[in-house]
């Protein structure tokens, strides 16, 4: 029977299954065929090439994806996991502020970020010449270049997962447990392998498991530091510029593999064990420091974090002021100015990627935010048979490394096809609007779904008992609701397209050419100023952007990862 | 203002049986409690009145219109939620006036008839709060104006008062009565609370797992229960399965189940469908129980020794032990301390025969 509600979900489901198989599992199934083509004929060729020692370049830059991103899961629980219990456990002078400096690198967009650490730290960067300086020395005395560089900015960029889950779950448990213990005769070791860190599992898990995903696909860092070592996600976009989208394909699908496989292991461990607390209102507990060696020990450790962690922003904000031709084989720059900020205004060619950028991520933007309202809405409220392969299909961008998706774009896209409307659009400008789309749509359904969650089915049902349609309740109730969860997820969404690099690179075309490429470009030309004005734009945005979450939409800044 | 019938109603989820085959006739302007314990199907039936389920079979009518398959907005029906699902979003003012603009009054109306329905739930000063700002009292009657200015048909309460402590439940009850007098309104309370059932309601629908097992009114449901279940659930009661021994047309003599005992009782044929049903309990309240230290006239008279005591301020229970299986409990009310017996003390209980009632076993 198909009553009115059905007819309703019928009427939501066919315009989300439209977009999703059109722009998700027909762009993956085109390049799973691309991946078992060779010379147009189906084959194993390219995998056997893969895994064989044809290329074994190939089997190589998969290992070192892997080890890197074990690496990585180490060197950011190192860092985040020890600040995270120093900041909300301890009470010592500017514990506050500390504890919100900590999770500045998440305003850094991951191209900026390395951009700022290689100016940092590299061969060429002011610390090490600083000290080479400073003490006289004939050399540099280290610089960061290769691996170390990419561990250095992954552990730089993704400790904040850790030290934001940490907290929270150090936040939420309830130190009743851990004074139980201490009454029942534990020690203070005790207490903590036996009650509190086994608490915490749960969370550090999510979290080494999210770091592990984000490092196998990370692009820029070793896009801009790798030198001669090879990764898996950058290989792919080696292959594209060398013309073997087979090969290409075939990388895709085996990282994608990986990082399902990774998913997959997430969710089935989330569900597996999630012991929340059972009881709730009491406020972690901080001791106080007394003793004055351990205070100021901490409050160094406070300083010295804080600075680490502002250097690269503050190395941003100076290079901005650069300008051009004024820092090209001199060890400092030579001399400062707005100039770079002038031409953004002044420059046409100089202010293009900028609009680009803000103008295709604001359509990407309005179609996630209205697409990601109907499906978020579809997916929470709405009973229908294969809700599960719905919420596979949307969260499958999220999993997918970024050149997975653009490489997934390219090959569906490529051609003309019913989807694109019979013209092809690799080339177009519309792909770039497209990849952000189906990059961030994730994201903003699981911000979305997160709220509707929240709100009680007796809501809609008492606007419906009160005589209000199902428009009309969508409208004047359900929306109201959600609005700023939606809201703040949208803007987020936006802040990253603007800064997204990955897919960028392999779509864009000269007309719609974003900033992440510009900045690139600018590097290449050794105008690192110009460059580092595009990168402070994007901080400014982020900044003002978590800002208004914090403040007008009442969404901290710790949720919104 | 309407009268409600269902007629058959069964509603199954997949394998679970909520409801099975209900028929109930509502009259206009009612007070009508569905009681029953949790997970009997009371929530369900009244969500297949405001129309949020359709029945698996059967037909829902209201004044004699087939209601049954209209959708929810069309059935105006007023209904308080458990959680009372206010809007968060919006002030008091706004909530109330949801379905007033849902149906396109014009906005001079609108203010005039939520002000109208604020005063009278008291609650006018707080118009333009914010209803996160209010107690739950207040909430609670801020979904009753919602609920009654749109002048519903029918004013549908799903437990609307279990998230109130005592003190504000006992006010709110009043309060509620007093609303639904001055509307005159055809009402639907669900409740699992026998306490509110007996004292708000005209009629009452007791239910246990799906099935309805006795309407009546508050005295007929207390007095006159129907089976074990409706006497056991509705106030405290002496339960004791039965055997038939004699039952002529004058005489009617029981055997409590595994002792001696012989159970006079009086009753009309009527009351059993069938006294050669396979399970009877007699059922006697504790109140009508006598207690005395001397043996007394009449049947039904045993001894036995006082196990406890229990005081509770207006009335006192005892409970005496007449055999290893058998305790019978009595309530009386408190008379001064001159009355009390103590705990070990032997006395004899008189199990009056016009206060039996012989009931069988609710059918499963
Ligand atoms: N949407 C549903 N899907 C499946 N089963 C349901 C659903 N709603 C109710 N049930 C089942 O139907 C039965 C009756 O539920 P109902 O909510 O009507 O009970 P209730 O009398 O209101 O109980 P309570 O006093 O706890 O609110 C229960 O066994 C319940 O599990
Ligand atoms: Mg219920």
């Amino acid at each position: 029977m198909m009553n009115a509600e059905n007819r309703r979900t019928a009427m939501l489901l066919i315009p989300i299954s439209l977009v999703l198989i059109g722009y998700v599992l027909y762009p993956s199934i085109e390049t799973i065929i691309e991946s078992f083509k060779s010379q147009d004929a189906f084959s194993f060729k390219n995998y056997e090439d893969f895994f064989g020692s044809k290329a074994s370049a190939n089997l190589e830059a998969l290992w070192n994806s892997v080890w890197i991103s074990i690496l990585s899961v180490f060197f950011s629980a190192l860092i985040g996991v020890p600040l995270a219990f120093i900041f909300n456990r301890y009470d010592f002078p500017g514990r506050k502020f500390f504890s919100s400096v900590a999770i500045m690198p998440i305003v850094l967009p991951s191209l900026v970020g390395v951009m700022a650490f290689m100016f940092l730290y590299g061969e060429a960067g002011l610390v090490p010449n600083a000290i080479k300086d400073l003490f006289n020395l004939s050399e540099v005395p280290f610089s960061i270049g290769g691996v170390s560089g990419i561990l250095i900015v992954h552990a730089y960029t993704m400790y904040p997962y850790f030290y934001m889950t940490t907290s929270s779950a150090l936040r939420n448990l309830d130190p009743s447990l851990e004074e139980a213990a201490f009454n029942l005769g534990s020690n203070r070791f005790k207490v903590f392998w036996k009650v509190t860190f086994p608490l915490l599992t749960p969370g550090l898990v999510a979290a080494s498991l999210l770091v592990f995903m984000v490092s196998m696909a990370s692009f820029s860092a070793p896009f801009l530091l790798a030198g001669g070592f090879r990764v898996l996600s950058l290989q792919i976009y080696f292959s594209k510029i060398n013309g073997d989208l087979e090969m290409a394909a075939t990388q895709s699908v085996i990282l994608s593999v990986v990082s399902i496989l990774f998913l997959l292991f997430m969710r089935w461990f989330q569900e597996r064990k999630d012991y929340r607390m059972a009881s709730k209102g009491i406020g972690a507990h901080r001791s106080e420091v007394n003793n004055p060696i351990l205070k100021w020990t901490m409050v160094t450790i406070g300083i010295l974090s804080m600075i680490i962690l502002l250097l690269p922003h503050a190395t941003l904000l100076i290079l901005s002021l650069v300008p051009e031709g004024a820092w090209t084989w001199q060890t400092y720059p030579t001399a400062f100015s707005l100039e770079n900020f002038k031409l953004l205004f002044e420059d046409p060619n100089i202010w293009d990627p900028v609009r680009n950028s803000l103008v295709m991520s604001f359509i990407a933007c309005i179609g996630v935010f209205v697409f990601g309202i109907i499906t978020s809405y579809t997916l929470v409220k709405r009973k229908f048979v294969g809700k599960n392969l719905l919420d596979i299909l949307v969260m499958i961008p999220w999993a997918l490394p970024a050149t997975v998706v653009g490489m997934n774009l390219i090959l569906a896209f490529n051609e003309k096809s019913i989807f694109s409307f019979g013209s092809i659009l690799v080339g177009a400008y519309w792909i770039l609007p497209l990849a952000y789309f189906i990059r961030f749509l994730p994201l903003v359904v699981r911000s979305t779904n997160a709220v509707l969650e929240q709100m009680d089915d007796s809501l809609e049902e008492a606007a419906k008992n009160l005589g209000a349609k199902w428009f009309y309740t969508f409208r004047r109730v359900v929306i109201p609701f959600i609005l700023p969860g939606v809201l703040s997820g949208t803007l987020l969404a936006f802040v990253q397209a603007v800064g997204e690099f990955p897919t960028s690179v392999l779509l864009y075309t000269l007309d719609n050419r974003p900033i992440s490429i510009e900045i690139m470009n600018q590097l290449r030309m050794f105008n690192i100023g110009q460059a580092a004005a595009y990168g402070m734009i994007q901080v400014a945005l982020i900044s003002i952007v978590i800002f208004i979450s914090d403040k007008f939409l009442g969404i901290k800044a710790e949720r919104s990862l | 203002m309407s009268s409600v019938q269902l007629t058959n109603i069964t509603k199954k989820f997949k394998d679970v049986t909520a409801v099975e085959d209900l028929n109930l006739t509502i009259n206009e302007g009612e007070f009508f409690t569905f009681l029953g314990p949790s997970g009997c199907g009371k929530t369900t039936t009244l969500r297949m009145i405001a129309g949020f389920y359709y029945p698996t079979a059967g037909t829902i009518t209201f004044n004699d219109r087939d209601m049954t398959k209209v959708p929810p907005e069309k059935r105006n029906t007023g209904m308080v939620f458990q959680n009372y699902a206010l809007f968060p979003h919006m002030s008091v003012f706004e909530n109330v006036a949801f379905g007033l603009k849902v149906r396109k009054l014009n906005k001079s109306d609108i203010k005039r008839k939520v002000m109208d329905v604020l005063e009278k739930v008291r609650l006018e000063q707080y118009y333009d709060r914010q209803v996160s700002q209010l107690s739950g009292g207040q909430q609670q009657r801020v979904a009753l104006a919602r609920a009654l200015v749109i002048e519903p048909d029918i004013l549908l309460l799903d437990e609307p008062l279990s998230n109130l402590d005592a003190r504000l439940r006992d006010q709110m009850r009043t309060e509620i009565l007093r609303l639904q007098r001055d509307f005159g309104i055809t009402t639907i309370y669900v409740t699992h609370d026998q306490v509110e059932a007996l004292t708000m309601s005209d009629r009452i629908a007791v239910f246990n797992m799906g099935k309805c097992q006795q309407v009546g009114t508050p005295l007929d449901i207390y007095n006159n229960p129907v089976n074990d279940f409706v006497a056991q659930f509705i106030g405290e009661t002496n339960l004791f399965p039965v055997e038939p021994e004699i039952t002529d047309e004058q005489i009617k003599v029981y055997k409590l189940k595994d002792s001696n005992f012989k159970i006079h009782a009086k009753h009309k044929k009527s009351e059993i469908s069938d006294d050669k049903h396979s399970g009877l309990y007699m059922s006697i309240r504790p109140e009508a129980v006598r207690l005395k230290n001397e043996k007394m006239e009449g049947n039904n008279v045993v001894e036995g020794v006082i196990e406890i005591v229990q005081f509770t301020g207006a009335s006192v229970h005892f409970f005496v032990r007449v055999d290893k299986s058998i305790t019978v409990r009595i309530t009386r009310l408190n008379k001064g301390p001159h009355t009390y017996f103590n705990e070990g003390d032997k006395v004899f209980v008189q199990l009056p025969e016009e206060h039996i009632r012989i009931v069988p076993k609710a059918g499963e």
